[in-house]
């Protein structure tokens, strides 16, 4: 409120893109602890009530016949179910509620994250870094727990000529643990990119009231520009949660399979 | 006025990058994952794959029915072609056996009809042959008075004898 009215004392365009993305106590003004009750709290509480909708009150009825918010549950049941079976195998169903979680969460966070004056929780790197480290982890610990130090073997490559083998394996051991970094860094750049774009178009829309004249021009142009990337957002929103699942159980197939 | 303090809070750049709020979103991220873990292994996703399962399995009971159904109306129309070649052959009997007894009626009126026809026949034959031998006679009688007559009436006298040969002769030439 204060960046805006003296945005506006400038009578010039107030460009605050990143704001959106502030973490602010819900009540009061107080600093941010770790228990404190702030919006990520709040957004992230709706998307917990958002799957449970779904999900839960969705298919209360249990219906032979589904109703539609039933068959939407199912659909993304199946939808993920089908993706660890056939990605991971089917000893990767063990992880199916996990991966479930993973997607889901994802998935409502960036949808919910898109309603005017929302915050997103998956554009911060915080939250996108602990999602990827859990997978990382994940991976690793049943990696070594399911095949012991044959694990190993996912950076020998054994199809490849045998003085290369060392540089290959070098090169595989920094990307896997390169993974977690551009598993988060993606999902919460697309996130951050798309909303920020956003707000930076909205900043120009109320040209018109400054100057009739630009205005006129560039006030429609800003707000189609808002429409179209409102648009595009939403596609990221759903390819973006359905990419951080797939990279899921691409990873979980080298821990449950690693030879190539 | 306002800006300056936001500005300290939020950090030189982005708020991403303001590690004072990890802690905060972590932990509410660590509950929220938690909770929405529970409330999908607990409740959502068995509750789906039952019912997925019960349709699959209804689907399957449904399937089965028809099949058997389905083979049912192969049995019915089985029987009912049987019944319909069945139907068909004792017609066939039926008619085979009505054209024999016809045959054999028609054969007997024929034989009883030809054999009245013959007898008939012969007995025409036989009042023919009678008429034709009275004619004979009548014939010879007046062929004898006749030439007696012509003979008398010639002048001279007719010895019957004579007269009867002469006739049957010319009769029988």
């Amino acid at each position: 409120m204060a960046t805006e009215a003296q945005g506006a004392a400038e009578g010039g365009l107030v460009f605050h893109p990143m704001d959106q993305f502030m973490v602010k106590p819900l009540f009061g003004d107080g600093a941010v602890g770790i228990f404190t009750l702030t919006n990520v709290t709040f957004w992230m509480a709706l998307t917990v009530l958002a799957i449970f909708g779904l999900l839960v009150l969705g298919t209360s009825g249990r219906a032979t016949i589904p109703t539609r918010t039933q068959s939407i549950a199912e659909l993304a049941y199946d939808f993920i179910r089908k993706m660890v079976e056939d990605v991971a195998g089917k000893d990767g169903l063990v992880f199916f509620p996990y991966i479930m979680t993973l997607f889901l969460f994802i998935l409502f966070a960036n949808i919910l994250g898109l309603l005017p004056m929302a915050f997103t929780t998956t554009s911060h790197i915080a939250v996108t870094a602990v999602l990827a480290m859990l997978v990382f982890l994940t991976v690793t610990i049943v990696g070594f727990v399911k095949n012991g130090a044959g694990f190993l073997g996912l950076f020998w490559v054994s199809s490849a000529p045998l003085p290369l083998r060392p540089i290959l394996a070098l090169i595989e051991v920094i990307s896997y643990f390169v993974r977690p970094v551009s598993h988060s860094i993606r999902l919460a750049g697309n996130m951050m990119a798309g909303h920020a774009v956003i707000k930076v178009f909205a900043a120009f829309a109320p040209m018109i009231v400054i100057s009739t004249g630009i205005g006129l021009v560039v006030t429609p142009l800003s707000i189609l520009a808002i429409s179209t990337i409102y648009a595009l957002e939403v596609l990221v929103a759903c390819i973006q949660a359905y990419v951080f699942t797939i990279l899921t159980c691409v990873y979980l197939k080298d821990a449950l399979h690693p030879h190539h | 006025m306002a800006t300056a303090p936001q500005e300290a809070a939020s950090g030189p750049g982005l708020p991403q990058l303001d590690f004072t709020t990890f802690g905060n979103q972590i932990f509410w991220l660590a509950i929220a994952l938690v909770a929405t873990y529970f409330i999908l292994s607990r409740i959502a996703l068995p509750r789906i794959a039952a019912v997925l399962a019960e349709r699959q399995g209804s689907i399957t009971n449904d399937l089965a029915a028809a099949e058997d159904l389905k083979a049912k109306a192969v049995e019915a129309e089985a029987a009912y072609n049987k019944a319909l070649a069945d139907a068909r052959a004792e017609a066939q009997t039926i008619i085979a056996q009505a054209k024999a007894e016809i045959k054999a009626d028609l054969d007997k009126a024929m034989a009883k009809a030809d054999a009245e026809i013959s007898a008939r026949a012969a007995e025409g034959e036989k009042k023919i042959a009678e008429i034709r031998a009275n004619a004979m006679e009548s014939v010879k009688a007046v062929a004898k008075d006749t030439a007696a007559e012509i003979v008398a009436a010639m002048g001279g006298k007719a010895d019957g004898r004579t007269v009867t040969a002469a006739v049957n002769a010319r009769m029988k030439g």
